[in-house]
């Protein structure tokens, strides 16, 4: 027997009890990572458990109320990732700490049933016998049929890892938070849907009887009545109360989301609850439809007679996961769990390091751009994804518009006949099947004969359909357990990263990149060398859809009836039903849909849709969701390579630099580093800003070393549009300004010579390798920094090693610049007498001096230095303006772009979203992330213009920076202007920036002291950095680029030829 | 050619015909590192004017005059309206009260004229249906008018109302300067060749009573030998003209007589193993003076690829180098410093610095080229007594910096003092030419600024 399952407490202890200047020796919260417990030396790597299955997974369960607890799916959907484990035994064990105590049935003093809104109950448990531990969120959805209309499910994050789910819990708790979310609003769309229909029975029933009782009644003999005529009478009440019923339920379901929700995970979003106020207010009257006009009629559901008392069919199948949420929803659903599985991917470390990563990244939005790729990570994606099923939510009306015309209950494919005709069992219902398939035309004429046939099966419901209950006789089980209000177990704080995430111009474009990147974490990680493609892994079929149907349930059959249409059948118009036409369904049979035994593949609803190729590829082709978003992500690129920017650098990466091909190229800079004795000089060019031109005739081979040494290019924008892999034309010297590698192709063709004179005639501008001799012609570099990532005698073996050897330097270095860029007295004169020689004096002996640099080192900080200064001068230009639209944009979907959506993305799940973001990646963004250098953007707010006005335009740049020519406002007195004369750069910096700065003053000259600037990095980072503010490149930059063009910098170095 | 490619550092000077030119890619006195591609047009740039200290306008072959802001680089304005390519361009500037505004003139082969308002962009007035093109524009600020050549010479005032027109020669005016006493001094391209004298004339602007200006010829200067291609003043007193073949003329400016007469011969006289080598006499386009500038002192003169410097004061020559660029030099100016710049036809702009000469017995300068000098006495006495030069007032034109950037012919260019350099050229871009240390001052002081404005990071 089952044993109680140790349920393990979760408690966060908060610590608001220091309040007060924080050490800055206490590394931050988002640093810190937990100490592992040191307990008798226990190695950390000791594989401590001996569960049955190699890698974690999500388990989704649900309790049957004919089976008992069953699993449901895995994700991954591989058998292999949770090999021999007992996923039976462990959904008992999940599904038996339900939390929920739902309440069901007619509470005293109502006559109406009452739905019970059951809040999602979360709860970590372990079975240390199996040595498996999960993460289980409970969650409950409606279904008509069901006992209670409650069915529970669970959705389970297992891992061998009991820290790592403790650890993890309230990101888990978040992901699966909004996974659930999406999932039940599906589930109460579907639900509204069927209870629609249902009452559209049930009134058309009520037609029926009164019919019959009237002529029963005019049959029989006056003031007396028969017994017929009573049981007619009877059954007409009952079904009378059995609408009145129903419509409370539609009422409370579609009254749904203003419920005062006391889950603080549940993801709210304000337009679902204006839009199902409206729909309050518009209280929903299906008798409003049955008052319309033919032609409405005719797209409208076909009411069919059903019995009057709401049997408990025992025997009926129950709906599975797929019907009994509408379809999109339900991918969305599996898409976040999908992504969920990838985020937790890798064992506690693995996390702990990324997540280190990205708060440090964060941290250093200003120099990101310089070597790391864009913070396009999981919160991002996360709330992309959370976006999804909201913009689901609200898409459809207006889709419903669209899709509505084109719907065509188009014949079934062949293979559904072949279902038919190996099926037995119902061979009138294959017999209606067959009418419907010679054409939907003939829905309108064969109404009665459908209402005929529905009572046969009503009344072969009655009975309890023999061949239908010995079908799915093994399910026949006692009913499941009972839900009603439950309080959530672990009350977590709401929505810690998804609301307040940055809006980053290309969010798709991150989310692609983040999902890549945490693939490739997988394998970086050595988890998974095996890794499965999700992408190709076809879906095992949900158990459920080898459950024989229920052929005389009519409910089921509508579940199936709206499972398999298109979305035409629009969650909106359930809600919605007198302003929406009802789409027109095929009165199909569900033996349309019922699997071939042994043919699992057949099983999913998706196959025979007769909407595919009408709309939503995604949701008609068979593949699984998440191959529909690898599509999705690829399109994404497809789009972004596409932009605006492919003009730019049309033989780029094509696409987004993903930290995969980045760690690839780790490999390929290793092999160069340790082949080329001189590689120290190539970096430096590429470092201190010199374009590199690899020459060779072998265009693998030139491609190979421009993507090994593209990591070394400093901001190299986020398509790589710094970087040009395979030119075959003379470049002219605006490439020089555009590109900072080129791969050039050496022919011999007289084209080939011009393309060696432009070699030749920007020599200084160059330098230049060749593949083919192994040569590189460029300056020689005599500093220290770069020596222990060009070492051709490192001992580093793998790419990755290196890879990250190579990050950890440059972000070094890219700090080092960012203190450069920031630090006042480097920059502003001290004195009102300062020349600018002589703040470039103190700019040289802060470089040499304070961080004991040599001269070409300098320039390679400089070269940085100018970047950042330029990154930052363009991208917060007008930022604050732009970017809030686009918040707004994203957060609450406006018809426009629902429009804009309908008509050219075929997914509004996952494509609506994609598009949303591409209007504005093609505005340029990412292109020109501050990659060209856009001298002076800020021009006109340079001092001597700021001068002029006053003192007649005459005056020269010295004057102009020089404040003692008289009245006339100087730079200085601009930038401090309450301190007077004695401005010192720190009084001149405080008011500014508000402290954030401080630290820098330590590092003044004066000061002196072996004062190392990284110490100071953290807390000048850490001030008031809101990202909004430096994440919206585009818009204001490219109104600006197209006016102020790029320009470069060089030095005039002779340059040494250098061999093997 | 491309030896370097294979391995020789050395070699790269093969670009330049003269490896004695190369300077290599160490510059230290070049402190133009960093550029600027400013693209707009579709043609030929040729010319380049100064709005004010840091506007300038640009126009060409397209017919467009562009207006840029030399220190963001961005391009202020488009000014379209001229259908064929622009002869020529000046700044013209007028005082009313306070306020100075420039406004551009510009003169296309289409036959008009047009004035334009740099800050709004508009065409304020325009000329069209001229009997021929305009080559050159003279704006005369003390008389508040300003003159046209073309095939005749206009008088026009600031309203563009033609106040008198003259024809003065059956050919067409290439370039006109201002003297003194109302005086303009215009020079022809001869377009006949067998008309051997080429002609100098300077009509006399006469104001009679009232605000009627005429113009008529006072004397007709034809001392050189062939068609005038530079002229230029040099101070009050003095301009100075030079033919193809290498004649330059000091005129005074009163008097119009001849101050002083140089012919560049450019003669190789190291004969022996050179005279071997040397194929004919020096052709004439070599000798060819393209251009003249001066700064009151010293005066340059462009002279086929070679540069040539001459005192005005001492009248003798003070520097020179023969093969400056690998190609015809088409203009050049005097840096405040003492230096040099000169750009060419090879593409590139070369930086020049006059050095004092470390070895007066350098024999490279022993006779290069010949030269003639005439007293205004004897102008016509008998035959030139060929001068050995004395050496002591010679010094070097070193090569102090090139700038490269530009594939075809550099047009003009026009410098902003610190602010930098704006070379035009035939491959239809303009390159600003900047010096990295100040631009990344200013962006970091726009970066504080900024800073400030969002207040902190």
């Amino acid at each position: 027997m089952i044993g109680a399952p140790d349920v393990v407490a979760f408690t966060k202890e908060d610590d608001f009890g220091e309040v007060g200047y924080p050490n800055p020796w206490v590394v931050p919260e988002e640093f810190s990572v937990p100490l592992f417990p040191s307990n008798n030396n226990a190695n950390p790597w000791a594989k401590t458990s001996y569960a049955k299955f190699t890698k974690d997974f999500i388990l989704i369960s649900e309790f049957s109320e004919q089976v008992g607890p069953q699993p449901l799916l895995t994700i991954p959907d591989d058998p292999k990732v949770f090999g021999t484990f007992d996923l039976n035994y462990f959904s008992l064990r999940i599904m038996s700490v339900d939390y929920q105590a739902s309440f069901v049935g007619h509470p005293t003093g109502s006559g109406y049933p009452r739905l019970s809104f059951v809040e999602d109950s979360r709860v970590v448990l372990g079975d240390s016998k199996e040595g498996a531990f999960a993460y289980v969120h409970h969650l409950t959805l409606y279904d008509l049929e069901a006992r209670g209309f409650v069915r529970p499910f669970c959705m389970a994050y297992v891992s061998a890892d009991e820290r790592k789910i403790m650890l993890q819990f309230q990101e888990l708790s978040l992901l699966f938070s909004r996974a659930s979310e999406c999932l039940k609003t599906g589930n109460r769309r579907a639900f509204a849907r069927e209870l629609q229909r249902k009452l559209r029975d049930l009134e058309y029933t009520r037609s029926v009887l009164q019919k019959e009782e009237g002529l029963q009644r005019e049959a029989g003999p006056q003031g007396c009545y028969s017994a017929r005529a009573v049981d007619k009478a009877n059954e007409l009440a009952a079904m009378e109360k059995s609408i009145y019923e129903h419509r409370d339920l539609l009422r409370q379901i579609t009254s749904y989301p203003l419920r005062p929700r006391r889950d603080p995970h549940a993801a709210h979003c304000q337009h679902c609850v204006t839009e199902s106020q409206r729909h309050r207010d518009a209280p929903p009257g299906p008798d409003r439809d049955t008052g319309e006009e033919a032609g409405q009629r005719r797209q409208s559901y076909t009411p069919q007679l059903i019995k009057g008392k709401s049997a408990k069919c025992f025997a009926k199948r129950l709906k599975n996961l797929t019907e009994l949420c509408e379809e999109r929803f339900y991918e969305a659903t599996v898409e976040l769990l999908n992504h969920t599985e990838r985020c937790f991917r890798g064992d506690l470390c693995y996390l702990y390091t990324r997540r280190l990563d990205r708060a440090l990244r964060r941290k250093q939005n200003i120099t990101n751009f310089l070597f790391e790729e864009e913070l396009g990570e999981e919160e991002e994606e996360v709330a992309v994804l959370g976006r999804i099923f909201c913009s689901l939510n609200h898409t459809v009306g207006t889709d419903s518009h669209i899709h509505t015309p084109s719907i065509v209950l188009c014949p079934e494919p062949p293979e559904s006949v072949e279902v038919l005709e190996v099926n037995p069992p119902c061979p009138d219902n294959s017999a209606q099947q067959s009418e419907a398939l010679t054409g939907e035309e003939r829905l309108e004429s064969s109404l009665s004969d459908l209402t005929m046939e529905t009572q046969d099966q009503e009344s072969s419901e009655e009975n309890k359909d023999s061949f239908s209950s010995d079908r799915s006789g093994g399910e026949e089980e006692e009913e499941g357990r009972e839900g009603g209000d439950q309080t959530p177990v672990f009350l977590l704080e709401a929505e810690e990263g998804g609301e307040g995430e940055t809006h980053r111009v290309c969010e798709r474009e991150g989310e692609a990149e983040g999902g890549a990147e945490t693939e490739e974490g997988g394998a970086e990680t050595e988890e998974g060398g095996a890794e499965t493609e999700e992408g190709d892994g076809q879906r095992v079929p949900d158990p459920e859809l080898l459950v024989q149907m229920d052929t005389a349930c009519c409910m089921s059959q509508e579940g199936f009836l709206y499972n398999s249409s298109p979305p035409d059948t629009l969650p909106a118009s359930g809600l919605q039903p007198g302003s929406l036409p009802l789409p027109l369904v095929v009165n199909q049979e569900p033996q349309a849909l019922l699997p071939v035994q042994g043919d699992y593949g057949l099983g999913s609803p998706h196959c025979p849709s007769p909407g595919a190729g009408l709309d939503l590829p995604v949701s008609s082709s068979g593949d699984t969701t998440s191959r529909g978003s690898d599509q999705d992500g690829w399109d994404c690129t497809m789009s972004a390579s596409t932009g605006s920017e492919r003009a730019g650098s049309p033989l780029g990466y094509g696409g987004l630099v993903t930290l995969r091909q980045k760690k690839r190229a780790g490999q390929g800079a290793l092999r160069f580093v340790r082949q080329y004795p001189f590689a120290l000089h190539a970096l430096w060019s590429l470092l201190s800003g010199r374009t590199l031109v690899v020459l060779g005739s072998e265009e693998g081979r030139v491609r190979r070393l421009v993507s090994a040494l593209a990591l070394y290019v400093p901001g190299p924008g986020r398509c790589g549009e710094r970087v040009q892999p395979w030119l075959s034309c003379p470049f002219s010297l605006t490439d020089l300004q555009r590109w900072k590698l080129i791969g050039l192709q050496r022919m011999a063709s007289p084209v080939g010579t011009s393309m060696l004179c432009s070699l030749s005639r920007y020599s200084r501008y160059i330098s230049v390798l060749d593949a083919d001799r192994k040569t590189l012609r460029c300056p020689g570099y005599r500093g220290t920094l770069l020596a222990n990532v060009a070492d051709h005698r490192t001992r580093l073996r793998r790419g990755s090693t290196y890879f990250l050897h190579l990050q950890n330097v440059l972000s070094r270095l890219a700090s080092r610049a960012f203190l450069l860029s920031f630090t006042h007295h480097l920059h502003l004169p001290i004195s009102h007498l300062e020349q600018r020689q002589e703040v470039e004096e103190r700019t040289r002996g802060f470089l040499r001096d304070q961080l004991r640099l040599g001269e070409d080192d300098c320039s390679i900080l400089m070269y940085l230095s100018q970047l950042i200064t330029q990154h930052y001068l363009d991208s917060t230009s007008g930022g604050a303006v732009t970017t809030q639209p686009h918040l707004e944009k994203d957060n609450t979907p406006g018809t426009t772009q629902q429009d804009l959506e309908a008509n050219n993305i075929l997914d509004p799940a996952t494509g609506g979203a994609v598009n949303q973001q591409d209007p504005e990646s093609n505005t340029g963004g990412r292109v020109n992330t501050g990659q060209y250098l856009d001298p002076t953007t800020g021009g006109a707010i340079t001092p001597e213009t700021g001068v002029e006005p006053t003192t007649g335009g005459a005056i020269t740049p010295e004057t102009g920076v020089e404040p003692t020519t008289g009245g006339a406002i100087t730079p200085e007195t601009d930038v401090e202007p309450t301190t007077g004369g004695a401005i010192t750069p720190e009084t001149g910096v405080e008011p500014t920036t508000g402290g954030a700065i401080t630290p820098e003053t330590g590092v003044e000259p004066t000061t002196g002291g072996a004062i190392t600037p990284e110490q100071y990095l953290d807390p000048t980072t850490g001030g008031a950095i809101t990202p909004e503010q430096y994440l919206d490149p585009t818009i204001h930059q490219s109104a600006t680029r197209s006016r102020a063009p790029p320009s470069f910098t060089f030095n005039y170095t002779t340059s040494l030829l250098y061999k093997i | 050619m491309l030896r370097w490619i294979l391995g020789g550092r050395e070699a790269q000077g093969s670009v330049e015909k003269n490896p004695v030119l190369f300077i290599g890619e160490e510059q230290p006195k070049n402190w133009f590192t960093e550029l600027q591609v400013l693209k707009g047009h579709f043609d030929i740039v040729r010319f380049l004017v100064q709005i004010d200290d840091f506007r300038f306008a640009s126009a060409g072959d397209d017919g467009l005059v562009l207006v840029w802001n030399v220190e963001t680089g961005e391009r202020l304005l488009e000014l379209r309206g001229h259908s064929q390519q622009i002869t020529a361009m000046t700044a013209y500037t007028h005082t009313s009260g306070e306020n100075t505004h420039t406004s551009l003139i510009t003169a296309s082969s289409d036959r008009t004229l047009s004035l334009w308002d740099p800050e709004t962009g508009n065409r304020v007035q325009t000329v069209s249906d001229l009997q021929s093109s305009v080559k050159c524009l003279l704006v005369l600020e003390r008389l508040c008018v300003w003159v046209s050549g073309g095939n005749e010479l206009c008088v026009w005032n600031r309203d563009f109302q033609l106040q008198c027109q003259s024809h003065l020669v059956s050919q067409g005016i290439s370039a006109t300067v201002e003297l003194p006493k109302n005086c303009i001094a215009a020079s022809c391209i001869l377009y006949e060749p067998l008309c051997c004298p080429c002609i100098s004339s300077e009509p006399r602007l006469t104001m009679s009573t009232g605000s009627r200006l005429s113009v008529a010829e006072v004397r007709r200067l034809s001392d050189h030998q062939d068609s005038i291609h530079a002229l230029i003043n040099i101070n009050d007193g003095l301009f100075a003209s030079g033919s193809h073949v290498g004649e330059l003329i000091l005129w005074d400016a009163v008097d119009w007589t001849i101050m002083a007469y140089e012919h560049i011969l450019w003669e190789e006289s190291q004969t022996d193993t050179q005279a071997e080598i040397r194929l004919a006499a020096p052709k004439p386009s070599e000798m060819s003076i393209q251009q003249l500038t001066s700064d009151g002192e010293l005066m340059v003169a462009a002279v086929g690829s070679g540069l040539y410097v001459y005192s005005v004061i001492t009248k003798s020559v003070v520097a020179y180098r023969k093969t400056a660029h690998d190609s015809n030099v088409l203009h050049t100016m005097l840096l405040p410093d003492g230096g040099l710049m000169s750009c060419s036809e090879d593409g590139s702009v070369r930086i020049w610095e006059m050095q004092d000469l470390l070895l007066p017995a350098e024999p490279a300068s022993a006779g290069f080229f010949g030269m003639w000098t005439f007293g205004r006495s004897n102008k016509q006495a008998g035959p030139p007594v060929k001068k050995v030069l004395e050496l002591p007032s010679l010094r070097t034109l070193e090569l102090t910096g090139d700038l490269i950037g530009h594939s075809g012919a550099v047009q003009m260019f026009v410098s902003f003092g610190e602010k930098g350099l704006v070379t035009c050229s035939t491959d239809h871009l303009l390159i600003a030419w900047k010096n990295r240390e100040r631009e990344s001052h200013l962006r970091s002081l726009a970066l504080f600024r900024k800073l400030e404005e969002n207040g902190g990071l």
